[in-house]
């Protein structure tokens, strides 16, 4: 379990514009948000010696951006091979390497021209090797398609409707209206939802996430040291990753998954919340993992807000409103701020915790939930101000 | 491959045999030496015990629909535009194993949890054959 609580925080953060063309290469964008965070700490690239990241060979590697950057030495970057359910743990990580004296401020990142160059949904190679064989033969080939398995299962458990999903997608794209940098910012209704095209059942397009091309990017420090440094820091009070058993030869699959209703967040709810001393009813604002409206009700349940199979009804009561008991998303997340792979949720909650979210900003925020992951495997934080 | 145009199955040292079943229409899943357990998809070693002994036993080809999604929008789009609607669903055999497969010969609105289906075995050129499902007559 965590051991690390509130030693380590995140000192600044960094972003590029969110937009389908950025006409410039996914470098060049890494390198703007991890500018931006090393500014927004008040470092100089001669305080940073350590970089990770993660990605899908859709991206520049750790040791770019070191380069990039002109750091002078860095002594720790490292890459995972991940999708959303590393964006967490980079973060974790770089805690990690910080603890055992690898690096002391280290920049996390994903960059990525998500929409213009190198796009995830788009397909697979005709000759299907692993796993892989036993899926894309019968045209079980994108994520949509993948997640849409694991919401018919709920469906069938428990009975969540798609007017419940639709809750999910309103619900982000009312806080992306409040937001500057969010790609989609024209509100929704339930009935625009039910009435937007059908991609694969259960899925509508509005319960798909944006496609992006963009950056993120956290710059992590000790927390003695980020009490030096030019902004409120942000701790990690508590942090998990993993999943249950048989999770998969890759992140599409899932044939051996004991049950489909429900996903890695039930495997570390115990370990987030004991690491981090609390538990769900002291979260002010969760940025939950959303690639599909559906992922935010399976984590709902498994992580303790709400008992398996309530999550429909969860959504769907306003719960999960700006004003609710528990705001979600206040950025609009991956369904209508943008597809950062995740890494934009850290960002939204470190700036909620800072007081600095403008118009969307939730008054008196002071503990936080950012979550990474939709299926078998993912991480989750919690952090306070 | 060329004139199906579809992703096919690259077979290799653990699926092999079960490709080589489908061709012989017998639908072949691993079955532990050391401990019993079936297995889906194949290994060279039981999840279970960890045991490298196996047997190939041919399932009954009888299931039930665990999970399905319809594909509407096709993925990759010039690949699959001529067949959606599509059914694409976890059969649950009744040897316990899951496994990916289509649902035919079956109107994709007319698919329920837990629907009886057996194999169909659809020999899609020279050198494949998928395994396929169908609705278990009444």
């Amino acid at each position: 379990m965590w051991r690390l609580r509130d030693k380590y925080a995140i000192a600044g953060v960094g972003y590029t514009a969110f937009s389908a063309r950025s006409s410039v290469t996914v470098r060049d964008l890494a390198l703007e948000a991890c500018g931006g965070a090393m500014a927004d700490a008040g470092l100089m690239p001669a305080d940073i010696d350590g970089v990770v990241s993660f990605h899908f060979n859709d991206s520049v590697p750790a040791m770019a951006v070191a380069t990039g950057l002109g750091l002078p030495g860095a002594r720790y970057a490292i890459d995972y091979q991940a999708g959303g359910n590393a964006a967490n743990l980079i973060v974790q990580t770089a805690a990690m390497a910080i603890e055992a004296g690898l690096a002391t401020n280290i920049l996390c990142y994903r960059a990525m021209n998500g929409r213009s160059g190198f796009r995830l949904g788009g397909g697979r190679e005709l000759a299907a090797h692993g796993v892989t064989q036993y899926t894309a033969p019968y045209g079980w080939i994108s994520y949509p398609q993948a997640m849409a398995m694991w919401c018919r299962r709920h469906m069938i458990e428990y009975g969540t409707t798609s007017e419940q999903l639709g809750a999910v997608a309103v619900t982000c794209r009312r806080n992306a209206a409040l937001n500057d940098r969010a790609m989609q910012r024209q509100p929704i209704t339930l009935d625009d939802h039910q009435a937007s095209r059908m991609i694969v059942e259960p899925f509508h397009l509005l319960d798909i996430c944006l496609e992006t091309d963009g950056a993120c990017a956290v710059l992590v420090t000790s927390a003695e040291r980020a009490r030096d440094l030019a902004r409120t820091p942000v701790y990690i009070m508590g942090a998990a990753y993993g999943g249950g058993p048989n999770q998969g030869d890759d992140l599409f699959d899932a044939m051996r998954w004991p049950d489909h209703s429900h996903n890695y967040a039930r495997y570390i709810a115990d370990d987030l919340w004991a690491s981090a001393g609390i538990g769900p009813d002291d979260v002010d604002v969760a940025e939950i993992y959303d690639c599909f409206t559906y992922s935010v009700i399976m984590q709902l349940e498994g992580l303790g807000f709400c008992a398996p199979g309530e999550g429909g009804a969860f959504v769907q009561a306003g719960r999960i409103d700006r004003d609710g008991a528990l705001p979600v998303n206040t950025h609009g997340g991956l369904l209508s701020e943008a597809y950062i792979h995740g890494l934009n949720h850290v960002v939204e909650a470190v700036e909620q915790l800072r007081g600095q979210a403008g118009a969307r900003q939730v008054d008196g925020a002071e503990i936080a939930l950012t979550t990474a992951g939709a299926m078998t495997c993912g991480g989750a934080m919690v952090l306070r101000n | 491959m060329t004139a199906y145009g579809k992703p096919v199955p690259a077979p290799d040292a653990d699926s092999a045999p079960y490709w080589q079943g489908c061709r012989e229409h017998r639908l072949l899943i691993q079955k532990c030496g050391a401990c019993g357990a079936v297995r889906f998809p194949p290994a060279s070693l039981c999840p279970d015990c960890g045991s490298a002994a196996h047997d190939w036993i041919a399932a009954s080809g009888r299931g039930r629909v665990y999970s399905w999604i319809v594909v509407t929008y096709p993925v990759p789009k010039d690949i699959y535009a001529g067949d959606v609607p599509y059914v694409v669903a976890l059969v649950e055999l009744d040897e316990g194993v899951r496994l990916p497969t289509n649902i035919v010969e079956c109107d994709p609105h007319d698919l329920m949890a837990d629907m009886p289906v057996e194999v169909v075995f659809d020999d899609v050129d020279d050198t494949l054959t998928l395994p396929k499902f169908r609705p278990l007559p009444d």
